[in-house]
């Protein structure tokens, strides 16, 4: 392959590990020939369609790149930016993506935390539960879309469920066409799809916390709620920082619920910073623009995970 | 032992409220999905005068395959279901192959440089794909292809529209190699050792000794390759125009579009759902642990 490493032995320093029987110059070489060979299509492939994108988000970001264009990519500094900031779309996109994320990301890691400690039982039939709050996270978030579509259509599911138990009193709305209701609409069901996920990741830290410390805790006559802010919540330091991270990052790169239900309407109220950039990217053809925002998506999620973490690492 | 938050002053009385939570629970986590296998079965006139009582849930009444038959008679919804099988099954399998010999390159080996790259793998795990997405649509469109027309190899340019352009990109994965790094560090490296004194070249320890060994880290990666394949949405829809080359979760989308029958859109709902539940239900223990080592990294 097109790797090519340079064939001199390997400095002592560099080849730790246990001893080797073969210990030659040419056994060496091949290692370092066959290692290279072998890690080559991974790689090449990350090369090609990771590194180059990436690099080529922060170049086209600066040039008036077009999808489908004869001409080559003109550098025209930071106009797009310049654009971008002055660009009333832009700062909707961000103030929805911000709305859906300060909502989505406790209210989805506190009920995934109380389904964990939920299910966190050894009753029968607890399999059976977790199966099924974890059915939405394999469903594809297309379908999902589809299904929420119609349960909150003017005359669907959940409409229907409103007339029923008010008496016809209040007909409710059309939830996905109110500006007011349009996005919440989406939180819930986001919530509703992802929050099995969280469920058991909660778990697997849950189950780490050994039995013998609520033992001690009963023993001394400990309560309920004691011994979950005195036991459980700090022994989920670190399952916490990631889940925090996750729904994070999720939440920032919100599309498919949008792409399906709303395409960013009504008004604007759903339109988000990833929806942005496929919009004016794919469908605009403004590559380079399109770039831009991916670029502030990037600084975004990057900001808001390394605040977090530090947050996290604070409060040990 | 651990129904901590519930507390131990009334047990009884808590041990019967976390019951029925957890069953209304399961209704609530349910009943999208009860809902749309049952409506595709159903005419649209039904599914509506159904909505007012429990019978939404149920498939009574005029219940038909109907609604299956008019998908395909609108829509080439088999090409799809059979495009995505074939762009999920290849990523899985070339990826499966791919990433575990970097990953045996990097966790069994020693040469120059592997440290670095190691690293450089797992850095990119903190950038996320929409970051660069549309420079990829881009990217992409200017890559060469070799096609073989007869006998005569041509080179065109651009991947827009092509089964590659939905398989190529997904193939290496940095989750992926660092799921086989870990799994590979737990196997004794003794049995490497054995197998060279026996003359076992380099590939053949991977193929013989250590992938052998690795069920469970091939499964999870399988799983957490499938998954995003078969749900893909975001990529295709910006790649890939042709309805030949269109996957199912686009064809959805495409489909919703025409305006058809919720029964059918119900339908075709379900066909592309209903074999990644079974494979769920038929898998959960290895599915759910799969996406719960995802969490464990951290």
């Amino acid at each position: 392959m097109s790797i090519t490493i340079a064939p001199e032995p390997l400095a002592p320093t560099l080849a730790p590990g246990p001893a080797r029987g073969i210990g030659s110059r040419t056994a060496r070489f091949r290692e370092t020939l066959v290692g290279a060979a072998m890690a080559s299509p991974a790689v090449i492939l990350l090369v090609v369609f990771f590194l180059v994108p990436v690099l080529l988000a922060f170049g086209l970001a600066f040039t008036n790149a077009r999808l489908i264009s004869p001409r080559p990519p003109r550098f025209v500094g930071a106009d797009n930016f310049i654009t971008l900031f002055g660009d009333s779309l832009f700062w909707a996109s961000l103030r929805n993506t911000a709305y859906f994320a300060v909502v989505v990301v406790p209210v989805q890691a506190g009920l995934a935390l109380v389904l964990a400690l939920l299910v966190n039982t050894k009753v029968r039939g607890t399999n059976f539960y977790r199966t099924v709050y974890f059915i939405p996270v394999v469903t594809s978030m297309v379908v999902i879309s589809l299904l929420w579509r119609f349960i909150y259509e003017p005359d669907g599911l959940l409409n229907q469920v409103i007339r029923t138990v008010t008496f016809d009193n209040w007909q409710g709305t059309d939830w996905l066409n109110n500006p007011t209701t349009a996005m919440p609409a989406i939180m819930f069901m986001s919530v509703w799809q992802a929050v099995g996920f969280h469920m058991i990741i909660w778990l697997a830290g849950l189950q780490t916390i050994p039995a013998e410390l609520y033992e001690a805790a009963a023993l001394d006559g400990a309560s309920g709620w004691k011994t979950f802010t005195h036991i459980t919540w700090p022994s989920l330091r670190a399952t916490r920082t990631f889940i925090l991270i996750t729904i994070t990052i999720a939440a920032l790169s919100l599309f498919t619920q949008i792409s399906v239900m709303t395409q960013g309407g009504p008004l604007d109220r759903t339109t988000t910073v990833v929806f942005m950039a496929v919009r004016t990217g794919y469908e605009q053809q403004s590559t380079g623009y399109a770039a831009a925002v991916s670029l502030v998506f990037f600084v975004l999620v990057l900001l808001v995970s390394g605040v977090q973490r530090f947050l996290t690492r604070d409060e040990a | 032992m651990t129904t901590t938050a519930v507390g131990t002053q009334r047990p009884q009385r808590n041990a019967f409220l976390v019951q029925v939570l957890r069953t209304l629970l399961v209704a609530f986590f349910a009943f999208p999905i009860v809902f749309m296998l049952v409506s595709s079965f159903k005419p649209d006139a039904q599914i509506f005068a159904d909505l007012t009582s429990y019978k939404a849930f149920l498939p009574l009444g005029d219940v038909s395959w109907d609604n299956y038959r008019g998908v395909f008679e609108r829509v080439p919804a088999e090409r799809m279901l059979l495009n995505s099988i074939v762009i999920s099954a290849v990523t899985v399998a070339l990826g499966i192959v791919i990433n575990s010999m970097a990953a045996f390159a990097l966790s069994r080996m020693r040469w120059r440089g592997r440290r670095v790259v190691l690293a450089a793998i797992i850095a990119t795990l903190i950038v996320p794909f929409e970051t660069f997405a549309l420079p990829l649509v881009w990217w992409v469109n200017k890559l060469p292809w070799l096609e073989l027309h007869g006998f005569q190899l041509t080179l065109t340019e651009g991947w827009l529209d092509t089964y590659q352009v939905q398989i190529l990109p997904f193939l290496a994965n940095a989750f992926s190699i660092y799921l086989f790094y870990q799994y590979f560090s737990s196997i004794p490296i003794e049995l490497d050792e054995a197998a060279r004194m026996d003359g076992a070249g380099w590939f053949a320890i991977y193929r013989r000794v250590v992938m052998p060994l690795s069920g469970p880290a091939v499964a999870t990666v399988a799983i957490l390759t499938f998954l995003p394949a078969w749900n893909s949405y975001l990529w295709p829809l910006m790649v890939v125009q042709s309805e030949e080359l269109r996957p199912v979760m686009v064809g959805i989308q495409y489909f919703f579009q025409l305006n058809v029958s919720w029964g059918q859109i119900m339908a075709y709902a379900s066909m592309i759902t209903v074999p990644v539940l079974v494979l769920f239900v038929a898998f959960q223990r290895a599915f759910i642990s799969s996406i719960a080592s995802a969490g464990v990294k951290g």
